[in-house]
């Protein structure tokens, strides 16, 4: 059957030069970066190497970049770790009510069982912070404000650069982190241009292995680890390397950021065809912005009167992968937060589909997708529960 | 404590007359596949009316336990310790050695009992259960005899080893796997039908299963659930074969011809009508479901009887007059309640009605299936011949 993955905002397929650095790494090169003979020096080759391709990707320095689990990691690290190195300077941080639960519980955490008070940025119905109220939320007492780069549901891409003014003119010490795993590879990301102190991003959203992420940690910034044990990566994230997800993240980033202008158009095109179609079907909406201010892989649609769960499965059954909301809350089937903070319509709460496009999707896949929605979503709405 | 034996006992089989040996067979065959995975080597016999398991080297003690504690049949598992036969006044030191290490807290109450396999041994039963008591009772100045109701009672079997055992661990009662023929169980993601399953093999009956998906409106993980469920029923009944039946066709066609608020009966009387197809089959004796008299719309009294309308075969339901909780404990004892509880929709819980029949009659039910005389038989066909076996072990 054929096969059609549109649901690259939960994960993504390898590339293959990404996969076959992998083994490569795994099967000769696995020595310990910490060991001493020539093995270990091949192996802490390669993370050397991935800072390099890293730090280049975003204008910053070699030594301001540390690699970790993933994206949850990331945004873990940087929030726990920097509200707790500057909480002498204050205990306040802000960030958005649409960010993924990595920031959203680290945030919790600290609130609930550190003393820490948070502010959750409202967003417009676009999904977009709005930055007045970033202004009102900002006090003495905040260290650190923390917003992702595009939001994994619906895609609007937030104000970044804005925002970081604005902390910045208020209170020069206040940090700002971007949780950038769903902007990294669409978008040209430059922390230091942007004005934010920290950056996180995962290897698995850009044809990249699982388990590895980096986080970007300026250099003035104060930080202090999560995880204690033989202070690898100058103590700020101890544990063994993981060298060839490293070496794998590296290349992955290197691949993607090859021709970016030219594959994110692509997309673009893709995304407006796609919706057009969609349109084409009655009681459908998309929600959040559609145009060019907008994630140009995210296209998250309602369809009314029709479970996603159904319509996820009945695509499934014709080779096409999609996510009902987003996947990393589709495991507890409960309404998205997300949806319900930009306002969408109960009738779609439970309605929504979020498609997912990489480089590699093509315009015959888009049009397969679009049939099959075609002959599914009529015939599913004639059976609805009574 | 190393323990070199254990020592089954088993109920209601003991009575079974001239069948006795058939069921004993039966048994031995269940314990050897209870420890099939369990490391260790394990010698399974009968002999006198009891099961061995004969431990050779190491083995997981806590391990081959829990299995036992799952082989349908066995009342009591008792860990044995044999001693070899050097003299009775070494049986004397052996015996109070094994007191002491079993016990901690001595003071408590005893009383040893006998028995004597081996004729050509020096005493008889009576004399080796007073002789080795009044060791015991010397050695230990807490411990104190009481022959009506001691605490714990010390057995002693004199075979060509001797055996001495004081612990009974329940087993998990019932009869044998495969001493009461097959039964079809109509198996759904819920909590009540994996216990149905498991009360009815408790009484030796082994298990198939049957279960319904919808794609696309129930999901892979929704089958993989009830697989799941099925592994769990299996550690006690043994190999379960689970048909999975794609009911979507007829579940849609039932939907767009027959009256919404009888849907759920009417898909369940063609589930009924299925799962016996494949009960007689494969050479089933009845249907198991999970039902309960009133717990959902399709429980009542008329609901039952309209769903039993289509079945030619018994239709055994266990749970029949217990509670909800009541089922829950006995899930959460046989560890499917976990599962049960994940949130995957099953086909049931899809075209539910918000007010479905809760006293069908079933004259009305019958001239409503009359409508779906056109196509129903070909999608009968079709579920049965696209019909997903997995072996569930």
């Amino acid at each position: 059957m054929k096969e059609v993955y549109l649901d690259n905002s939960a994960t993504t397929q390898a590339y293959r030069n990404v996969a076959e650095l992998v083994q490569k790494v795994m099967c000769e090169d696995y020595g310990n970066p910490s060991s001493m003979h020539a093995k270990g020096v091949a192996a802490e080759k390669y993370i050397k190497e991935a800072k390099e391709t890293l730090a280049k990707i975003w204008k910053v320095q070699e030594k301001e970049i540390f690699f970790t689990s993933g994206g949850t990691e990331s945004d873990n690290l940087a929030v726990i770790g920097a509200a707790r190195a500057n909480k002498r300077a204050g205990k306040h941080l802000i960030t958005s009510s649409i960010e993924h639960p990595a920031i959203l519980n680290a945030m919790r955490f600290l609130e609930e069982e550190e003393g820490y008070r948070v502010t959750y940025l409202p967003v417009d119905k676009y999904g977009r912070i709005r930055l007045d109220a970033l202004k009102e939320a900002l006090c003495e007492d905040t260290i650190l404000v923390s917003v992702m780069y595009v939001n994994n549901e619906v895609g609007s891409v937030q104000p970044i650069q804005e925002a970081a003014s604005i902390v910045k003119a208020y209170n020069k010490n206040i940090l700002f982190h971007v949780d950038a795993v769903q902007g990294f590879g669409k978008y040209h990301i430059y922390p230091k241009k942007l004005k934010v102190d920290m950056c996180s991003i995962s290897g698995h959203k850009i044809h990249g292995p699982k388990g590895v992420g980096a986080l970007y940690i300026g250099e003035h910034v104060k930080i202090r680890p999560i995880i204690y044990g033989g202070g690898h990566q100058k103590n700020i994230r101890s544990g063994t390397e993981n060298v060839p997800g490293t070496a794998g993240l590296a290349l992955a980033a290197k691949t993607i950021y090859e021709n970016l202008d030219e594959k994110v158009e692509r997309m673009r095109s893709l995304k407006q065809h796609f919706i057009e179609g969609v349109c084409q079907i009655e009681n459908t909406t998309i929600h959040g912005l559609y145009d060019e201010t907008s994630a140009p892989h995210i296209i998250s649609v309602g369809f009314a009167g029709i479970r996603s769960e159904v319509l996820l499965h009945a695509l499934e059954d014709r080779g096409i992968y999609v996510s009902a909301g987003s996947a990393c809350a589709s495991n507890h089937p409960q309404i998205s937060g997300v949806l319900k903070g930009i306002g969408v319509k109960q009738e779609f709460l439970d309605a929504t589909l979020r498609f997912s496009m990489s480089e590699f999707t093509t315009l015959e896949e888009i049009d397969y997708t679009l049939d099959a929605l075609y002959n599914i979503v009529p015939m599913l709405r004639k059976y609805t529960r009574h | 404590m190393r323990f070199h034996t254990f020592l089954l006992k088993y109920g209601e089989i003991g009575i079974k007359g001239k069948n006795r040996h058939l069921f004993e067979d039966a048994l031995v065959r269940q314990v050897r596949y209870a420890l099939k995975d369990v490391d260790g080597e394990f010698q399974v016999y009968k002999s006198q009316a009891r099961i061995y398991v004969d431990c050779e080297g190491e083995y997981d003690y806590d391990d081959t336990v829990e299995h036992l504690k799952k082989v349908f049949g066995l009342v009591g598992i008792c860990p044995v310790v044999r001693m070899e036969d050097q003299g009775f006044e070494q049986l004397k030191k052996d015996v109070v050695a094994y007191m002491d290490e079993m016990y901690e807290d001595k003071n408590f109450t005893f009383k040893v009992e006998s028995r004597r396999a081996k004729k050509s041994y020096p005493k008889n039963s009576m004399e080796i259960s007073r002789d080795l008591g009044e060791a015991i009772l010397y050695a230990f100045p807490e411990i104190r005899v009481d022959v009506h109701h001691p605490d714990v009672m010390v057995n002693i079997e004199v075979r060509n080893e001797i055996y001495v055992y004081s612990q009974i661990i329940p087993g998990a009662g019932g009869m044998p796997v495969g001493t009461n023929g097959r039964a079809m169980l109509l198996l759904s993601g819920g909590i009540d039908s994996p216990v149905a399953g498991y009360m009815i093999s408790k009484r030796g009956v082994g298990i198939e299963a049957t279960y319904f998906h919808a794609p696309p409106y129930t999901s892979e993980r929704a089958k993989q659930k009830v697989v799941d469920l099925a592994k769990k029923v299996a550690k006690y009944s043994g190999p379960i074969k689970l048909h999975v039946v794609n009911f979507t066709d007829i579940q849609l066609y039932i939907y767009d011809q027959c009256p919404h608020d009888e849907l759920t009966i009417i898909m369940r009387r063609y589930m009924m009508r299925i799962a016996e197809h494949f009960a007689r089959e494969d050479g089933c004796l009845g249907l198991i479901t999970g039902e309960s008299i009133g717990q959902v719309a399709s429980q009542t009294m008329q609901s039952l009887a309209a769903t039993n309308d289509v079945c030619t075969m018994p239709v055994y339901r266990p749970l029949i007059g217990f509670d909800k909780q009541e089922i829950v404990e006995v899930s959460e004892k046989i560890d499917t309640y976990e599962t049960s509880i994940q949130p995957f929709e099953d086909c049931c819980t899809i075209f539910v009605a918000k007010h479905p029949v809760t006293k069908p009659n079933i004259d009305v039910i019958r001239r409503s299936e009359e409508k779906l005389a056109e196509k129903i038989d070909d999608l009968m066909k079709e579920a049965i011949d696209t019909v997903e076996i997995i072996e569930v072990k």
